[in-house]
Formats: structure tokens, sequence, C-alpha cells
């Protein structure tokens, strides 16, 4: 078998070994497998990643011909070249040790066989779309990670919140599926095939018989789906429901971000898509700011991350808007790398306080676990944007194209971003102090239980800081140059760009002041301004109330309409009124008809009679 | 009045006896037996043509109808004897059960 298919197929294996027999192997053999064929996966990735530095050429692996119609055939592809190799190796990197990390924090769970299952189906599904040749294989990985994240939130279903949050996290994007699908169907029209590479060259060639813009826009509605944009950004911070390596996994470090890796992907589009590319960064940076607000009320530790996602996902579609698409998957990488630290260390807390989530019953645990600290400390700085952590070196460069980008930078959109940035650094510090700063506000019984994590934990951790401190120095945006160059930048800029590094550093040690200040001691300050500022903090705690204006919007109209003109008038009364209608008539005709079946043996024989009589007389009459 | 419409007469009473009897009496074996009233009533007029144009053949007819009726009144009496066994009445107006 290729080597490709077999980096996809194994963790299908995984799987169906774990999906099947799972609750027969016991406990250390589902880890053993559930663990090790992505591990496998990961080590037959980097080994492709050494071919493909070695000859230089993207490798093209046909599966299987799905359909032949006319000229034409669909096919499922894999295509490996620079791009799909960094997410690739992100997915079975990072994969693996939130693998490796889950066989502690699931194993007191009942359904640690299916958990593995499901991890093992998302890889699967991931590694389909960031492989897959043609937009239909990428779509269909796209569902797929759709489905596997609806039943990963779902996973404690006994619980119908968790799973009203996995419905709401599917039907969100359904929504924007349909915009990938309509881009889909523009795409095959003008230029005959769905392969990523040929549309790329088909639009660099020339001009092409649709408008880049209109395709490049529906295919942002389904990025703003997947990848939890305005205005479809409702569904992520309420899929915190799930396990908390999961939304490590595929809330912050790889299935959300499939909406950045399909925008770079058709980096050829978007460069002919210039309203597009305005709409991405602008959206990006309206999504990046909302979220950053609402992240700095947040009391969840998960939804503080959860918002602190949404808004770093909003800093890559700027990036992205703005023609740096090699930015843009540098922090979709060193997010991945801070981002999974950061929930995963989040795990550890709550693993920590038996299941408790709500930070202002923390505090004081810098000394309790001392490892969950150091790690989530060091992601935090990462995030923050101090150097010389990770996210310094991918933030400063998007803030750097932002403003001087010839596709679509200005000064406005840099301003936006910088706000966020320092808002960033201050929830993240905010976070860090009250989780683990100041004195304990813990209830006493869960003080007395506070452990630190077993190895298998605190170990990925350990890898993941150390990659969130220095992953900031894999020079992507240089590897992925020959893919996707980066934009030219404005003459009248080039003086500030020492200038913004200075910037860069200083809102993040800003925020880091800020939020040391407003939540150091007793929290008196923090508790005044919540006072001053009430209707401001109601707004923000309420999430600007988009919930509820969708559900006004949406939901009632919806649900009127399902009641009293589907349901009441279309089913009630126009089928079943029909259907217990010809009931009906044929009830009555049977009535009427029935009359003539008295059961009267007497009359049957006196009618007979009166029949041959009759039939006599005729006969003879006629004879 | 002759022989040949003395017997005549007699067939079509016994016919008529029967029929009404069939038609108006409520008990199954006395229907039974109007029954084969009525069939005797046709097979006394048959030997009676017979008779009367002189061939054997209306003669040998009414024995091959005597053997038929016994056959079939000796899977009509258990019938009746079934029914009445389920139901205990000889009344036919009592197996309307397939009534509408």
């Amino acid at each position: 078998m290729q080597a490709l298919t077999l980096i996809v197929i194994l963790p299908l294996v995984g799987f169906l070994i774990n999906g099947l027999a799972g609750n027969k192997l016991g406990q250390k053999a589902v880890a053993v497998i559930g663990c090790g064929l992505p591990i496998l996966s990961f080590a037959i990735t980097v080994s492709m990643f050494m071919l493909l530095m070695q000859t230089g050429e993207a490798r093209i692996e046909t599966v299987y011909t799905w359909a032949t119609v006319g000229e034409t055939s669909f096919e499922i592809a894999l295509y490996f070249d620079r791009l799909s190799a960094v997410m690739t190796l992100i997915v079975t990197g990072i994969g693996s040790l939130i693998h490796i990390y889950s066989i502690g924090y699931m194993k007191e769970d009942a359904s640690f066989a299916r958990f593995f299952a499901y991890l093992n189906l998302f890889l699967f599904f991931m590694l389909l779309l960031v492989l897959g040749r043609s937009l239909l294989v990428m779509f269909v990985g796209w569902e797929g990670v759709g489905l596997a994240s609806y039943l990963l939130i779902g996973f404690w279903f006994e619980d119908p919140v968790n799973a009203k949050a996995g419905k709401k996290a599917f039907i969100t994007n359904r929504v924007g599926d349909a915009g990938f699908l309509i881009g889909m169907f523009l795409l095959y029209n003008a230029l005959g095939t769905l392969d990523l590479d040929r549309i790329n060259s088909a639009f660099l060639a020339g001009p092409v018989a649709v408008s880049a813009s209109l395709v490049g826009v529906f295919l942002f509605i389904g990025a703003t789906g997947k990848s939890a944009q305005i205005p479809l950004h409702v569904w992520l911070p309420d899929a915190m429901a799930g396990p908390t390596p999961v939304s490590a996994l595929i809330h912050a470090a790889t299935m959300v971000t499939a909406g950045v890796y399909m925008i770079a992907r058709l980096n050829g589009l978007y460069l002919h898509a210039p309203e597009a590319s305005t709409l991405v960064a602008w959206v990006g940076a309206a999504t990046a700011f909302f979220a950053a607000t609402v992240a700095i009320v947040q009391t969840d530790i998960k939804k503080v991350l959860a918002y602190s996602t949404v808004s770093q996902l909003g800093f890559m579609f700027v990036a992205l808007g703005v023609g740096a698409y090699g930015v843009a998957v540098f922090h979709l990488l060193t997010h991945a790398f801070f981002k999974a630290c950061l929930f995963l260390g989040a795990g550890s807390v709550i693993h920590a306080l038996s299941g408790e989530q709500d930070i202002r019953k923390m505090g004081g645990l810098a000394k309790r676990i001392p490892v969950t600290f150091w790690t989530f400390a060091i992601a935090t700085g990462a995030i923050a944007g101090l150097p010389p952590l990770s996210g310094f070196f991918s933030k400063d460069e998007i803030l750097w194209f932002a403003l001087a980008s010839e596709r679509g930078g200005s000064v406005a959109l840099m301003a936006v971003m910088a706000v966020t940035a320092l808002m960033t650094a201050f929830y993240m510090f905010r976070l860090l102090w009250l989780t683990f700063m100041g004195a304990s506000r813990m209830d006493h019984e869960v003080e007395h239980h506070v452990h630190e994590s077993p190895f298998s934990m605190t170990g990925v951790l350990m890898v993941l800081a150390a990659l969130a401190a220095v992953g900031g120095f894999i020079p992507i945006p240089h590897f992925l140059e020959p893919i996707a160059p980066l934009p030219k930048t404005l003459e009248s800029m080039q003086a500030y760009h020492v200038p913004l590094i200075g910037l860069a550093i200083a809102l993040g040690v800003a925020g880091l002041v800020a939020a040391a200040f407003v939540y150091r001691g007793d929290l008196a300050l923090p508790k005044r301004l919540r006072e001053s500022f009430s209707g401001l903090h109601a707004l923000l705690s309420g999430k600007y109330f988009i919930d509820e204006l969708y559900e006004n919007l949406i939901q009632r109209p919806l649900h009127w309409i399902s009641e009293k003109v589907f349901l009441n008038f279309g089913d009630r009364r126009l089928f079943d009124g029909t259907l217990n209608g010809m009931a009906r008539l044929a009830n009555a005709s049977g009535g009427v008809l029935a009359r003539v079946q008295t059961g009267s043996l007497h009359l049957y024989i006196l009618l007979v009679m009166i029949g041959s009589f009759l039939a006599l007389v005729w006969s003879w009459a006629h004879g | 009045m002759d022989k040949a419409q003395l017997l005549l007469s007699l067939a079509v009473a016994m016919f008529a006896i029967g029929m009404v009897g069939v038609i108006i009496r409520r008990n199954v074996l006395v229907m039974l037996m109007c029954m084969e009233l009525m069939l005797n009533g046709v097979n006394l007029s048959l030997v009676t043509f017979a008779h009367q144009s002189g061939t054997t053949v209306g003669a040998v007819l009414v024995f091959l109808i005597f053997v038929v009726a016994t056959a079939e009144i000796a899977i009509a009496i258990p019938i009746v004897l079934m029914l009445v066994k389920r139901k205990q009445t000889l009344d036919p107006a009592a197996y309307t059960d397939l009534k509408g």
C-alpha cells in the first residue's frame, strides 16, 4: 500500500478495532491501539516529509476512482506538498500527543474504548481533509470531522446539555456547508475539475468563466462555519461540553483550522478575489475583536480558552485576507502548539480539582500543581505574544502584514488587531492569575484532593510547552514561499517595521502588567470595575446576546412555522386529513354495501330462487 | 287426469314444499331434509318423464343422483354436528360471524 494512503488508513483501522471490539479488549490494549496507530501515522508522515524535502516534488497518490462522468472522473486522490505536509505533521503530531494525554485523562471513564474510537475516526477524516487532492475529497473529510466533532461534544450524552451542544455544532456547521457546496458547484461548472492544484493554476493562468470573488465568498461561508467566525461562531464555546482533550484536539488545534487551511490551499483563487479577501480580513478582525472582549469576562476556564480560540482564528483570517497565506499557516502552527498546551493544562487543572471549571473557585494552584502551572504559564506567554515564545513571531507577522500588505493592509486593520492583541494578553494573564496565583478560593473538600496529574498527562504538557516556546523559530512563511508567496509590502510603511515589533512586545507586557495589577490580592478592584461598568459587563458576559438574537430571529420563527404551518396545517390537516378522509369514504361505502350481506341464510335462498325463477321466465320468453 | 300428470303434480308439490321449508325453517337439520325433499321432487319428475318417453336413461340418472346426494349428506351432517357442538344451537342465524 502506498505511504500516503497508509497515513490516512491507519487511524481508520484503529477506529474499527476500538469501535467494534474495544469493550472486550481491556483498557491497556485499547490505549496501545488507539495511540499506536496515530503515532505510526506520524512516523510515516515524518519520513514522507523527509522525502519531500529531498525531491522537492509534490506527491500525488490516486487511491480509487470514484465515478467517471463523461470525460471527467472523480478520483479519491491524495496530495502531499509543503502545505499539506505541514498540516499533516500538525494533525498527526499534536493528535498523537493528545491521544497519549487522553490515556490519563479518560482513565476513569466507562466509555474508554468509545472515546479512542471516536478520536481515531476524527484523525482519519481530518487527514482526508488535509491530504485530499480535490475539493470533493476535502468535503468528505470536512463533513467527517463535523460528525466526529458532534460525537465527541456529545460524548457524555446522558446530560442533555451536552447532547444539545453537539447538535448545535452540527447544525451551525451545516449552514456553512451549504456555502461550501455552492462554491464547489460554481467551480466545477466553470472549470470542470475540483482538483485543488488545477483550480489554483487555472486562476493563476488567466481569466476564468466564474467570478473568483463570488466563489471565494461562498467558500468563506463554509470556512466561517468550520472555523467559528462571525456569524457562525456560536457553536464553538458550547462545544466545550466535550471532554477536554477533545477541546484541545478538535476545537483548538486542528478541526477549527480547516477553514484557514482551505483558504490557504486555494490561495491562487483568493489572489484573484480582492473583494472576497477584504471580506475575509474584516470578518476575521471583527471576530478576533469581539471574541476577545467576551473572553475578558468569562468565568469558566474552558470558555475563556474557547473565546480565545475564536479570537485567534480571527487573527489567521486577517492574515489570509491580506494575502499572507504562509503567515496564517504559521499562526495556525504556533496556535496549535500553545492552545493545545493551554487546553490540556486546563484539563489537568480540572482533573486536579475533581471537575471544577469555575476560575472564581480556584486560585493559588501554582505551588500545588507546579508542572501544570509552568507549562500553562509558558503557553500563556506564547499566546500573549511575549518574545521569544512562539506566538510573538506569528502575531507580529500578522500585525505587520495587516498594516503593510499591498493586498488590503491598512492602519485601521492593524489598529483593531493591536487592540485585540492587548486584550488577548490581558484575558490570558487574568486567567493565569485567577487560576494559579493569589489566595486559594477553593472549596475545602476540593482543596483537600488537589493532586498533580500522572506523567502521561504532564509529559505531554511539557512537550507541548517546549514546542510553544520554540515553535516560533520554525520559518513556516519562508518554507511555504514556493506555494504561497508573501504579498509585497507598501514602501510607505517600511519605516514602521521595527517599531511594530516594539509595539507587539509592549502590548504583551502591558496586558501582563494590567492583569497582574487588576487581579492582585483580594480581587477588590475587579469587583469595583464590574460594578461601575455593570451594563458593559452584562453585555459581554451575555456574549453580545447573539445566541438570544438567533433564537428570536431564526429559531422561534422556524419553530412557529414548523408547528403551525407544517405540523398543524400540512401534516395534520392536509396529509392526515386526506388519508383519514379516504378511510372514512371506504368505511361509509362499506357500510352501505354491508347491508346486502345480512347473514340470513333464508333470505339468500329466497333471492337465489327468485333469481332462478326470473332467469327461467326470461329464457322462456326469449326462447 | 292421467298418471303422468298426477306424478308431475306431486313432484312440483314436493319441490315447492321443500323450497318453502328451506326458506322459512330455522333448524339446519330440517333445512337439510327439505333440500332432500326438493331433490327428490326433481328426481320424481325425471323418472316420470323417462317413463313417458319410454327410455331408461332417466331412471339410471336418478340412481346416480341418489349416490351423489348420499355423499353430499354424509358431508353435510358432520358439518352441522361440528357447528352445533360449537354454538349449541341449530339456528343458522347464530353463524353470522363474518357479517360486516
